[in-house]
């Protein structure tokens, strides 16, 4: 038996240009977005939810390109410019008001330092974006769903938390399912690192007694009880992190991570 | 009523004073040596967070019961300049506790300062305790916490502590020579009133002891105070300025280098003209470097954060790089910028800081380039940061190590190309695909291949 289900046709900015229209809002995918298999699976989260919502939305599908922001990280202030000049000319192009991301990184960059380089936009988190449907109404998990009672534990991202003091929204988010959410001790401004920010992801750690994301991992671990349980995070980095240490420690049977977007749609029954 | 005594005290008093400015402008050009910032915008939130944060101590109750010590000794200090100020004005004056016609209100205030005084030694002592017998890590681990900081937190210490007996020696005399004397007592002295006999009834003797203790706490207070510029307990004159001039933004918005802007903008217009190069005196064009190897290349407000540190290791207790061992130390950052500004620059009248290689710190390895970066601080602790910012948010005195941390990692790729390899690769894949990944940008939009929705009917 067909299962009743419709194919998503995303809509890239140059179709809605050439159409003369203009999106609600653009969803800045990132590059973990489109090319992490695992993130993969949180930009279709995404999109499944905007979708069923009904937002107008779009994406620069190919002509979207690295915030530069492991770059400016990592040092290169040179090559970052290049990028940001880059994609500022391509987003103004497109008269873009509106910017929603799944990344913290590149929220923290088009918001917090595009403006300098000419770039002025509303950015948008999304969990302040999902926050905002919960509010409305738009998104409703009618019981809870798969996740009522579930042990989930948030990790802050720093780029969200520290960086930007949103330290509420993700949580309200989870708290539209109705789950048991336990804080670990070192939670928002006191969160701890996963270990991937500052453009640690793309090199090796130097030489110590400990891989942060197993500190982090265990910490995430013991605030679940040691059973089964969801680590929640709202990162494509700290997503990477937490999963690998969640294997080093081969606790993957009993604990998933998960981004909210995911426990959303999934909740909402948009993944089946 | 002015005699030899008040001559030689207003001498004194002019010599420490005048001594104490003699170092304040040294510091002033050490921290003038960085580079201009205009930070003088929104002077309103400025306030607030200055009242908040330093005034009000805020970002210190993130830890309850240090914060509540460090609260008697600054309540204390603060309350305690009063009776200075009165110790000041009867020293010059030959008056005795002039300020006492104020009557009642006098006595409060007395009797507030003799029970902050007590407990400004009963949090000292705690605070030894905590450095000396349990060895809180923060406070006594650390490569930068070599011989000299550690002997630095214990002087401050003792001084209060000793500084604070001194002042019951006086008001402990002083009343029983004064009730002796059959006058009235001026003010009220709870803790003194406790010990009145201590000293014994010999009025001449009592005498002796008061100038004693008198002279001891303002010679100490005078001597402390030029004590202060060569310790980290400078920070209770810069944590007020450190706090006003503290960034106002997100604090993941890392600057922008506007010289670098107009580079890129030329490439990508041969048609764009940038500004005119800044000139020198001379007329020649100002080199700018990108990033900071030395402490010249760091702002002055970076350097200012140097001389409010007052190395309490609270960043460094949160820094994930530093809690999972690596070398990465946010307030050896800081200590060592001081460090360099006073290498290079003017150091205060008393220490001359130590170097890591005569402290046989073997795990630093430093080289002896004199700059900051690889003469103090090295790569592979700047390469160790997560940019985090909890180091950032953990300072009670807001101080930004990461900023220092950042332009240090700037001059090392912009300047020097040396990355670690992997980094290298990363730049390169994002000028060839536009991703940090080599995955090739044509294949960007593929996540949205056969994504469905299920559909309601």
């Amino acid at each position: 038996m067909e299962e009743n289900k419709k194919l998503i046709k995303v809509p890239t900015m140059a179709e809605m240009a050439a159409n003369g229209q203009e999106p609600e809002v653009l969803f800045w995918v990132g590059c973990a977005g489109s090319f992490d298999d695992r993130y993969k699976r949180v930009t279709r989260a995404f999109v499944q939810i905007l979708e069923h919502v009904g937002v107008k939305y779009a994406v620069l599908g190919t002509e979207e390109s690295c915030t530069g922001d492991p770059a400016k990280r990592a040092g290169n202030e040179f090559l970052f410019q290049m990028q940001a000049l880059t994609n500022i000319e391509v987003l103004n192009g497109y008269n873009i008001k509106t910017i929603v991301t799944a990344c913290p990184h590149c929220f923290n960059t088009i918001k917090n330092e595009y403006p300098d380089l000419g770039g002025n936009y509303e950015v948008i988190h999304h969990s302040t974006f999902l926050q905002q449907l919960i509010n409305e109404g738009r998104v409703k998990i009618q019981g809870g769903g798969e996740f009522k009672g579930k042990r989930i534990t948030y990790h802050d991202s720093c780029y969200l938390g520290r960086a930007n003091d949103i330290y509420e929204a993700p949580r309200d988010v989870l708290a539209a399912l109705d789950a048991d959410l336990v804080e670990m001790k070192r939670s928002r401004a006191n969160g701890l690192c996963c270990g991937a920010g500052g453009a640690q992801m793309f090199k090796e750690a130097e030489p110590g007694r400990k891989e942060v994301n197993i500190e982090r991992t265990e910490e995430a671990l013991a605030t679940l009880g040691n059973g089964d349980g969801v680590i929640a995070t709202a990162c494509p980095f700290c997503m990477v992190m937490m999963n690998d240490g969640v294997k080093n420690k081969e606790q993957e049977q009993n604990v998933k991570v998960f981004d909210i977007a995911e426990l959303i749609a999934q909740a909402e029954g948009l993944t089946k | 009523m002015i005699g030899v005594e008040n001559i030689i005290f207003l001498i004194v008093a002019a010599l420490g004073i005048g001594l104490f400015v003699w170092q304040i402008r040294k510091i002033r050009k050490n921290v003038l040596m960085g580079r201009d910032v205009e930070l003088a915008d929104n002077p309103s939130e400025r306030i607030n967070k200055t009242l908040l944060v330093a005034f009000g101590q805020q970002k210190m109750f993130k830890r309850m019961l240090p914060a509540v010590l460090h609260l008697f000794v600054y309540v204390g200090f603060i309350v305690i300049n009063i009776e200075v100020l009165e110790i000041l004005i009867d020293g010059i004056f030959g008056t005795h506790r002039v300020l006492g016609f104020v009557g009642p209100l006098y006595s409060g205030l007395m009797a507030l300062n003799e029970i902050l005084a007590a407990l400004v030694i009963i949090a000292c002592a705690i605070f030894l305790w905590r450095r000396n017998v349990t060895k809180v890590p923060r406070l006594a681990a650390g490569v930068e916490m070599r011989a000299w900081p550690k002997m630095d937190a214990n002087i401050i210490l003792v001084i209060e502590i000793v500084l604070m007996l001194a002042l019951f020696v006086f008001n402990i005399a002083d009343m029983k020579r004064v009730m002796l004397a059959g006058e009235e007592v001026v003010g009220a002295y709870p803790i003194s009133q406790m010990f009145v006999n201590v000293f014994g009834d010999n009025p001449g003797q009592l005498y002796i002891i008061a100038k004693v203790g008198w002279w001891f706490h303002i010679l100490g207070i005078l001597a402390f105070m030029n004590y202060l510029p060569s310790s980290k307990h400078f920070h209770i004159i810069m944590a007020f300025p450190n706090v006003y001039y503290s960034k106002l933004v997100p604090k993941g918005k890392m600057t922008t280098n506007p010289a670098i802007t107009h580079e890129i903008k030329a490439m990508l217009d041969p048609g764009y003209q940038p500004p005119a190069p800044e000139v020198d005196a001379d007329g020649n064009p100002v080199m700018q470097r990108f990033g900071a190897k030395d402490v010249e290349d760091l702002t002055w407000k970076q350097l200012m954060d140097s001389y409010t540190c007052t190395e309490c290791g609270r960043c460094t207790s949160v820094c994930p790089a530093n809690i999972t061992g690596k070398l990465l130390s946010p307030r050896k950052i800081v200590m060592d910028t001081r460090d360099r500004m006073e290498e290079k620059g003017e150091h205060p009248a008393i220490f001359a800081p130590n170097h890591y290689k005569e402290m046989g710190v073997e795990r630093v390895e430093t080289t002896d380039e004199k700059t900051l970066l690889r003469g103090y601080i090295t790569p592979e602790e700047l390469w160790a940061c997560t940019s985090c910012n909890a180091c950032v948010e953990a300072c009670p005195v807001n101080i930004d190590q990461l900023s220092t941390i950042m332009d240090l990692r700037r001059y090392l790729v912009l300047e020097e190309s040396a990355a670690p390899a992997s980094l290298n690769a990363m730049f390169t894949n994002i000028e060839n695909n536009g991703a940090p990944w080599a995955f090739p940008a044509s294949d960007r939009f593929n996540w949205a291949d056969e994504l469905y929705l299920p559909s309601k009917n």
